[in-house]
Formats: structure tokens, sequence, C-alpha cells
């Protein structure tokens, strides 16, 4: 059945203009450089199928945050989410983790959902900090509205980032406490936990934009949930 | 007194282990060590587990006990050894002369920790407990702290070089990466920790001026080894047998600043000492050891107070790859507390239970050390206060 382009237009929120971020390659602690670029749209239905494995796994609340991010990514690739973006980390084309956000409006910010797929190289914070300073540097936003879903997400943004407790402030994630992250707050930080050089080698760039790939899904859920425990 | 062997080991994977309790790892560990030693669970005299923190983190106490009944193996004598970080060294001290003195033939002894059920501050908190309860923990210190303040003054007195820190971080990482059991799974570049413009925030400093790489992680995990009368051995198991061939313990002072050297590890020296005059044997005759690198300053600091450099050689030998798998004397080629992880109670055993392996050159090739006939263990509690070593030998 083909859309209905007049409701359409209605059901499609008019969205802001959003300036692009500037990749930018982190070398991890293993020595392996980490590609972080702005995700196209279009790269959606590949982003949905690393993502659709977590959604069983309960360690470390990656259900729910697996659940809401894929939900969240299909919102944006079928026009149902204003304003939103998303960024991605990658390992020789391969897809190690995802963050996304949205701008509420000019000044404020709202941190969706951070996801790393391979652990133990401090991915997700890596990424975490690039969607900080697209909010603060490239959007051009006064503050980002911020809540956790795990004690790894409190301990690593609310702690290490000296947030801001928001009462009376709803979070768009729902009713947990909501935190901000001012241009103030993250300009203390950023020397500390903002990693990355740009401009992002062409050879490395190109090739993530050309390539990207997923791990299947046995290895995805074994890089999150680890080998180790439960083995005798 | 009777030589006494090691016919059994047994452990489980360190790192988090969310779905076993502390008596499941224990339990685990123990018939793994049961099985290995292929005597089932007939025939234990005697039960020692080492712990150190069930009554803070599990709010559990009697975790001998506990085990004993866990196992089945009534009526077997049960106890519980706390001796901080050093608990599982301690506790096969107590079963190597429970056999040696011919009370019991056979022994089962245990180390365990869970840690990662609390928040890191908390674990860290709790190992701080071992501190001086009036002059040291009321004042926040913790025992990356102390470590942080060792590494300045060896740095002053014996020229110790971040570089040479770097050395064992990078190699007892790549090692833990061939260890199954080891907690980190994972290699670490000298780009990724120091020379890239990213590492300020990939290996923040921790502890002045040691960095996050610098530190063990805090792990869950288990360890045991089954005991028995040396001229007993062959007819029990068809493994290799080990003999305890030495051991040494020393205390030293409760608090760092009441040293007159804190730079000088005084316990570490007569520990070794003892273990090595013990065995007959002395630092130049060790194929392979075990260090307690919670820091890496430890394993380079103990390295040269056990006597395997002089004073100050340390750092540069580790730089040189001289304690690498190949090198003049590998250390930690398990990947060490750095990387097979640092479950406190379980620790000291863990160390036994690698030189076991290496002595009876079960190891893939890649971590077995060629032709080891003599390992070195050395567990370090508090900071240096209580320190247990063992000198361990092939038997042919």
């Amino acid at each position: 059945m083909g859309l209905d382009m007049e409701l359409e237009s209605v059901l499609r929120a008019p969205a802001l203009e959003m300036p692009p971020y500037p990749a930018k390659v982190i070398t991890l602690a293993n020595g392996k450089k980490m590609v972080v670029r702005q995700a196209k749209q279009t790269e959606v239905p590949v982003l949905l199928k690393a993502v659709r494995p977590t959604m069983t796994i309960e360690k470390d609340f990656y259900d729910i945050v697996g659940a809401r991010l894929y939900a969240e990514l299909l919102g944006w690739y079928r026009h149902r989410v204003r304003n939103e973006y998303c960024l991605v980390g990658q390992i020789d084309g391969y897809l190690v983790g995802i963050v996304n956000g949205r701008m509420v409006d000019k000044a404020i910010g709202m941190s969706y959902h951070t996801m790393a797929i391979d652990r133990g190289l401090k991915i997700g914070a890596h990424l975490f900090a690039a969607k900080m300073e697209h909010h603060i540097e490239y959007l051009g936003q006064d503050e980002v509205w911020i809540t956790a879903e795990s004690p790894i997400g409190f301990r690593r943004w609310m702690i290490e980032y000296d947030l801001i407790q928001q009462e009376g402030v709803q979070h768009e994630l729902g009713g947990a406490t909501s935190y901000k992250l001012t241009r103030d707050l993250y300009f203390a930080s950023k020397a500390r936990l903002v990693a990355g050089q740009r401009p992002a080698p062409k050879d490395l760039l190109e090739f993530a934009l050309e390539n990207l790939f997923i791990a299947d899904e046995k290895a995805i859920k074994e890089k999150i949930c680890g080998t180790l425990g439960g083995q005798r | 007194m009777r030589d006494v062997a090691i016919i059994g080991v047994g452990m489980i994977p360190f790192g988090r282990r969310d779905e076993d309790s502390l008596l499941d790892m224990l339990a685990y560990a123990s018939l793994n060590a049961l099985d290995d030693a292929g005597i089932g669970k007939k025939g234990v005299d005697a039960v020692y587990v080492a712990n150190m923190g069930a009554g803070i983190l599990q709010h559990q106490t009697s975790v001998a006990s506990a085990l004993v009944d866990r196992l089945g193996l009534m009526p077997a004598a049960a106890d519980a050894v706390e001796n901080g970080p050093a608990s599982g060294a301690s506790a096969i001290k107590n079963g190597l002369l429970a056999v040696a003195s011919g009370y019991y033939d056979t022994v089962l002894v245990a180390g365990g920790e869970k840690m990662r059920e609390v928040v890191g501050w908390k674990a860290t908190d709790f190992v701080a407990t071992m501190t001086h309860p009036e002059v040291e923990y009321p004042y926040g210190i913790t025992l990356p702290g102390m470590a942080g303040m060792f590494t300045r003054l060896y740095m002053a007195k014996y020229g110790l070089t971040h570089e040479q820190l770097m050395a064992v971080a990078i190699k007892n990482q790549k090692m833990g990466t061939l260890n199954p059991f080891a907690h980190v799974d994972m290699v670490i570049t000298k780009e990724g920790i120091h020379d890239s413009p990213d590492a300020v925030v990939n290996n923040p400093v921790a502890a002045d001026p040691l960095h996050f790489y610098d530190m063990c992680p805090v792990s869950d995990g288990a360890a045991a080894v089954i005991l028995c009368p040396a001229e007993k051995a062959k007819e029990i198991t068809k493994n290799v047998p080990v003999i305890i061939a030495g051991f040494g313990q020393a205390t030293d002072t409760h608090t760092l600043q009441e040293r007159e050297d804190p730079t000088d590890l005084k316990a570490v020296t007569l520990a070794a000492e003892q273990a090595f005059k013990m065995a007959k044997l002395t630092p130049k005759d060790v194929d392979v050891a075990e260090l307690h690198d919670a820091f890496t300053v430890l394993e380079i600091a103990e390295s040269e107070h056990a006597g395997f450099f002089k004073k100050g050689e340390g750092g540069k030998a580790a730089e040189k790859g001289e304690t690498g798998l190949n090198g003049k004397i590998p250390i930690n080629v398990s990947g060490g507390l750095k990387s097979r992880g640092h479950p406190v109670g379980a620790t000291g055993i863990a160390q036994v239970v690698e030189i076991v392996f290496q002595l009876r050159h079960a190891l893939d090739k890649k971590r077995q050390v060629k032709n080891a006939k003599v390992g070195f263990t050395l567990n370090f509690g508090g900071f240096g206060n209580n320190v247990v070593a063992f000198v361990l030998r092939r038997s042919e």
C-alpha cells in the first residue's frame, strides 16, 4: 500500500537544521583505530540487525537498551522521530558501538542510548563522549538531558561527568531521574573524557563509509556477555 | 616431617560471574581439583578454605563448613583461613603443615572471592579494611593509594620508569589472552595506553603515578588444590606430582610509615629466603614464577626482593623482556593478577595451580615454559605486611 503523502506530511514533523558530526578516529588501548562517524539514515536496516540480538540479553540491561534503541532507530528510519541522529563506532569496518539522541530544540539535546557491542575497550565511554561533543560543539546546544538504565551507565555518565540532577524534569526515556550536562560541565571534562583526532585519515574513513560490517548474532552475544561465567 | 605433594588442581575462569554464588565457585573449583586428582570425594580428611571478605561482601561466615556440606565431604575437618590477599597461600601452608605433620593424609585447599556483586568503590573500600584501623583507614587510604606512593618512592630511589611499568602491563595482558582462566582477554599496546593522544582517556591516572592499566581488575573466582604425602602421590594419581619443596612466611609492620624504608619489602625477602632455604634451592634454580602483581610496580619490586634481580634491576629486566615467556626468568606468564584477575581469597591458590600446570608441562606451547622443573609463588598480603612464598618442584 502506498503512502498517502498528504497525511504523511502531517505525521512527519518538520526537522530542525542539524549540522553534521565530523568524523574522528580514536586509538583504543589495544592500538586499534576506531572510526567514529555519523550514520546515514539509509544504514539503519544494517544497524537494526546488529541491535536485534541484544534484545534478549538481560546482562547489564542490554535487553532494555536494545529494545529501545531498536525502536528509536526504526522511528528515525520511518520518519517518526524528530531531529534524531546516530553515531557509530567502527573498527576495520565492523560496527562496535552505537549512540543516538535528538535535538529537542535549538538549546536542549536529548541523549537516548549508548550501546557497546565490543566490550573492555571503553568503546561505550568513547561513543557517549562523542555524543556529548556533538550536542555541545557541533549542534551548538546549551545542555543535554541524560538518564541511565544500567549501573554502568550511571557510573560512566552521572558520576564521571558530575552531571546535574534535574528535579521535576521528565526525560523522554521514562520515569528515571533526569540529569543534565551543561556546556561548562562538558568543557570541564573534555580533556579527561573526550578522545579522538580529526580529520579522520581518509583511507580509514572511506573504508568505514563503504563497509559497515556487523558480526553474526552469536559473536555479538559473546562480545557482550563475554565467554566467562557460568562455566565450571 | 613428610614431603607433601600437590596431586590435583582446579580452577574456574575468573571474571564477573553474576550467576554464581561464592559457594558455587568454591564448589566448582574443588570438584575440578578432586576430579583432576582422580580421587572423587572419598578420602578427604580436611578442608581449608581461603576467603577474605564473605563476612563483608556476602554477609556470610563459616564458608569452610558450608563448602564441606555443599560437597558432601562430612565429616572432614574444615577451617576457614583469612589472611587478607595472602589468604590463599596461607590456607595452602596450613594444609601443607597438616599433611607434613602426619596428622592428615588428604587435604583439599580451596580459595575464592566474590567481589563483583558490589560496585567498584565498595570493593576498593572492602580491600582497604586491611589497612590500619586507626592511622590509615580513617584517613581514606586505599591499596591503590598506597601503591601509588610506593611507586613514587621506588622511582625516586631506584630510577623505576613508566616505560618499565608499562612493559609489565603489556606482557601480562598479552599472556592473559592465552590463559582460558583469565579475567582480562585483551592485549594492550604502548601506542594505545601511552603514545597516542587518546591514551590520556584510555589510560587515565588512577593513583599517581600509577595509571588505570597498572592495576589488576576486581574479580570473582575460585581455585583449589589437593595435597597428600609425597610418598603416596603416585599410588593415588596418574598426574605428575608436584612437591612443595619449600615455604616461607614473614610479616612486617602494619602501617607503611613505621617502616624504616617503605621501599624495602622485608617480608618478601624473608619469606622467599625461607622458602629457598627449605627447598635447598636458590632463585637461580627457578624456571617460572608467579608474583603478586596487584599493581605493576609490585611485580618489579617483588622480583628484586625475592632475589631474581638486584634492587633497581627488575624494571630494566622487564623492559628488556627478561621476564617474558622465553626470558631469563618467566614471571606471571599466566597473565598474573593483572590479567588473570584478583579474587583476593583465590589468588594465592591460583598462583600455585598455575605453577603446577607449568611443572606438569600441561600447557599450550604458547604459554608453557619449556622443560620447567622448579617454580616459585609469592602471595602478598596487606601492603607487604604478611607474605607467603612457595618453591615447587616437579617430581620425576
